[in-house]
């Protein structure tokens, strides 16, 4: 018997934690648990205070009550219908630290953020699961849509898309480490979207017909602009150097923007110029405090480096590797040859230019649905 | 999870189950004795007898007449209305300059039935001053005393903490308060049960207890107000009896309360040394089965049941959930609706480092604890207490420089 079969046949009798967010892709993987006779315990994560920045709420919108997200009600719920024990932790603390505050700091840095796979490398996959031990629970269940499987030959955890690509979230987990994966478990990756609202319609969850969330789960309704400034108002902190010049690739300037964090590199509307052609953001120089706007095909990169990268199906790459790339969550993957760098970095070469290629968000290399690596955009 | 689990209840000052007797006495108040209180016929009269009766009980608790106990929906409304009623009733003191603020004067370590409406009365333009306590939790009378000016009118310092069990000096307050003429409100819903209670022995003027931490129903609670104090309301509807509150009175509840307040001022004498013994055998067990930890608040006065621990390297919120898996039930901090935890402004209030703060848990015992239960709770505890710590990084190094 392999090591890992070992592992598995031990971990057999431990229960699993299940991370219930209130939505109903968790709540399913609950009940799928519960239905296979496992020992499930629900854990549920505070991270955000909902009261804060009230003046975000939208327009006769009633505070939240005290601590709670309705959504953490929801999990309870979730958890009393399937007989199971449920907890909420608070993980305001953290989240602020490693996901709010980067994210802020992020966009005024002039890069555009991916805070959920901040979150799920800092938040979800650490604390939680070590939290999950430490009640006893070796393994934790969420709710992505992704796989994990392990090599016997390489020795290795590796993670692979969702076979429901609309769903696939791996784009979101490329930072996982081989511990992390060891003790996680993603139900939802074999099944699709629909299958899953029948699991949890026959399970009769409270959540079944609940609707999905899309949104930054701190930022209500997608205003990142308004809830950057909110944020640092509240904090007492000031917006650097809000003003600047709005100016093209070849020195021109067009006008003034209002701040660089109400940019993103590919963005064309609000801009506030207009000059009879399309043009877009094509960079933003924190250095000079400048919007850069160029053309469509100014905004395609042949190259990217990108830093801080997790392998997974292997330690490190000896030779360079030939992968897909997405450097978007919603971004057609694209042929390229990954050339890993001294440092931990690597660099990307598309076989064709890609368009907005946007410092801060991540470049996740695929071979096939197997997930190489990953790692933030420079 | 396995139904037949051993479950020990160590959460007694989070509530209480209703005793028994109890539930017994309130029983033909739902279906059969359903008349309102206020209402003239025979329904009413019948009802309106036995709030009365229960109205007697509560007084007898704590040494009060019947005329000075309101009944509540609970102890936060009885701290809520002694303060904003108070508060708004009071004149501004004579010798206060014109244009002068209301001011009242509390502590650190208030329950969040205090705290919060202070904060809201801030809010409202009275000036508040929060006293600190020391590393027990106690407040210095003399700092109370110091706290004290002309604009004072109102002095509210809990009789008993609910996380710590500590005991306030509010005697030596009252002294100070009566001196300066100046309203002494304490909440006394921890202390109730607990301790001998007697409203003109401690000398405050308003004083609240709650009936589900003295095994009576939630949903109840009462404000002792003592004769000629003046007290705005907080709520204002018909059929209010003859305390001034309005709203049907909730008499199954009240009945429960009446007959808690019984058993409690019966079962004292007996029951408070037997808790006290099981909390320090309690004690005892844990300092002796588990490494490095401490008694929050234990050189003060305590009441009987509270065992507030420190267990350095242990994440209080992990350890309550581990504990829960395992059938023990304690608490860490506040619990909050949505059954977070957040860092108890009590632990901070005593000086707590916010990792020791994070690191306490809350053991509250009560009238159905056994010892069976305890020997449970110590076969049980440490060895949770060895897992978390084995899985912190911090234990292990510190365990590995102790052996270095």
């Amino acid at each position: 018997m392999s090591r890992a079969s070992e592992i598995e046949e031990s971990k057999e009798r431990e229960p699993i934690a299940v991370a219930m967010s209130g939505g109903v892709d968790s709540s399913t993987v609950a009940a799928i648990l519960c239905e296979r006779g496992e020992s499930v315990i629900g854990l549920t994560m505070q991270l955000w205070d909902q009261r804060r920045l009230p003046e975000l709420r939208p327009l006769g919108t009633v505070p939240q009550r005290c601590c709670s997200l309705d959504d953490a009600y929801d999990a309870r719920r979730v958890a009393q219908h399937l007989g199971i024990p449920h907890y909420v932790l608070n993980y305001e603390d953290r989240f602020e630290e490693t996901v709010v505050r980067p994210f802020v700091d992020s966009y005024l840095a002039g890069s555009t953020p991916v805070p959920c796979a901040q979150c799920n490398t800092h938040v979800k996959f650490d604390p939680l699961i070590e939290t999950a031990r430490k009640i006893g629970a070796e393994r934790l269940a969420t709710g992505h849509y992704a796989r994990i499987r392990f090599n016997e030959t390489s020795g290795r955890y590796e993670l692979l898309r969702a076979v429901d690509e609309s769903k696939d979230q791996s784009y979101f987990l490329y930072g996982l480490t081989q511990e992390q994966m060891s003790r996680t478990i993603f139900p939802l990756g074999e099944l699709d979207k629909l299958s899953v609202r029948e699991i949890a319609r026959r399970a009769a969850l409270p959540v079944a017909e609940k609707p999905e969330s899309q949104e930054i789960c701190f930022v209500p309704s997608g205003h990142y602009v308004q809830f950057i400034e909110s944020y640092l108002t509240e904090r007492g902190e000031s917006l650097p150097e809000e003003e600047g010049e709005i100016v093209t690739t070849g020195g021109e300037v067009l006008g003034r923007h209002q701040g660089l964090h109400r940019f993103t590199v590919g963005q064309r509307r609000g801009l506030g110029v207009a000059v009879g052609r399309p043009l877009y953001v094509v960079s933003l120089d924190r250095g000079s405090n400048r919007v850069i706007v160029g053309e469509d095909e100014e905004l395609r990169s042949a190259a990217c480096d990108v830093r801080a990268v997790n392998w997974i199906p292997f330690a490190f790459p000896e030779r360079p590797v030939r992968a897909t790339v997405k450097i978007r969550n919603r971004h057609e993957a694209a042929s390229a040859t990954i050339e890993p760098l001294a440092g931990g970095g690597a660099r990307v070469q598309f076989d064709e230019p890609q368009r907005a290629v946007t410092p801060g968000q991540s470049a996740i290399f695929f071979d096939g649905d197997l997930v190489l690596g990953g790692g933030a955009i420079v | 999870m396995n139904a037949a689990m051993r479950r020990v209840y160590l959460d007694y000052n989070a509530t209480t189950p209703v005793a028994p007797e109890v539930l017994e006495a309130m029983l033909p108040f739902f279906a059969g004795n359903y008349g309102n209180a206020s209402s003239i016929h025979a329904f009413g009269q019948k009802c309106r007898a036995a709030v009365e009766g229960a109205r007697d009980s509560v007084a007898k608790l704590l040494g009060a007449r019947a005329s000075e106990i309101v009944f509540t929906s609970g102890g936060t409304e009885a701290d809520n209305l002694a303060i904003f009623g108070a508060v708004s009733a009071a004149p501004l003191p004579a010798g206060s300059s014109a244009g002068e603020r209301k001011h009242v004067v509390t502590t650190t370590v208030e329950h969040a039935a205090v705290k919060s409406p202070c904060e809201e009365l801030e809010r409202r333009g009275v000036e508040v001053t929060y006293v600190p306590v020391n590393r027990e939790g106690r407040v210095c009378p003399e700092k109370i005393a110091g706290a004290i000016r002309p604009e004072t009118v109102l002095i509210s310092v809990m009789l008993a903490n609910n996380e710590l069990g500590t005991l306030e000096p509010v005697e030596r307050i009252a002294q100070f308060a009566a001196e300066k003429k100046i309203l002494l409100h304490t909440d006394a819903v921890q202390a109730a049960g607990k301790l001998a209670l007697d409203v003109h022995r401690i000398g405050a003027h308003l004083l609240s207890i709650s009936a589900h931490k003295i095994y009576g129903p939630k949903g109840v609670g009462a404000l002792y107000v003592r004769e000629g104090t003046q007290l705005d309301p907080l709520l204002f509807g018909g059929h209010g009896g003859r305390d001034g509150r309005p709203g049907t009175e909730n008499v199954p509840g009240i009945v429960g309360m009446g007959k808690a307040a019984d058993l409690a001022r019966m079962q004292l004498a007996e029951g408070s040394p037997r808790i006290a013994a099981l909390r320090d055998r309690f004690e005892r067990g844990m300092l002796a089965a588990i490494p490095l930890v401490r008694i929050n608040g234990c050189c003060a006065p305590r009441t009987p049941n509270t065992s507030n621990l420190l267990f350095p390297h242990v994440e209080a919120e992990a350890l309550v959930i581990a504990l829960d898996l395992k059938g023990i039930a304690c608490s860490a901090g506040a619990a909050c609706s949505s059954g977070t935890v957040e860092p108890s402004h009590v632990l901070t209030a005593i000086g707590l480092p916010m990792p020791d703060a994070h690191a306490s848990v809350r053991f509250s015992l009560g009238r159905y604890t056994t010892d069976d239960d305890l020997a449970y709770a110590l076969d049980v505890i440490p060895p949770v207490v060895q897992r978390l710590r084995s899985l912190n990084p911090q234990w292990r190094d510190a365990a590995v420089a102790e052996k270095a």
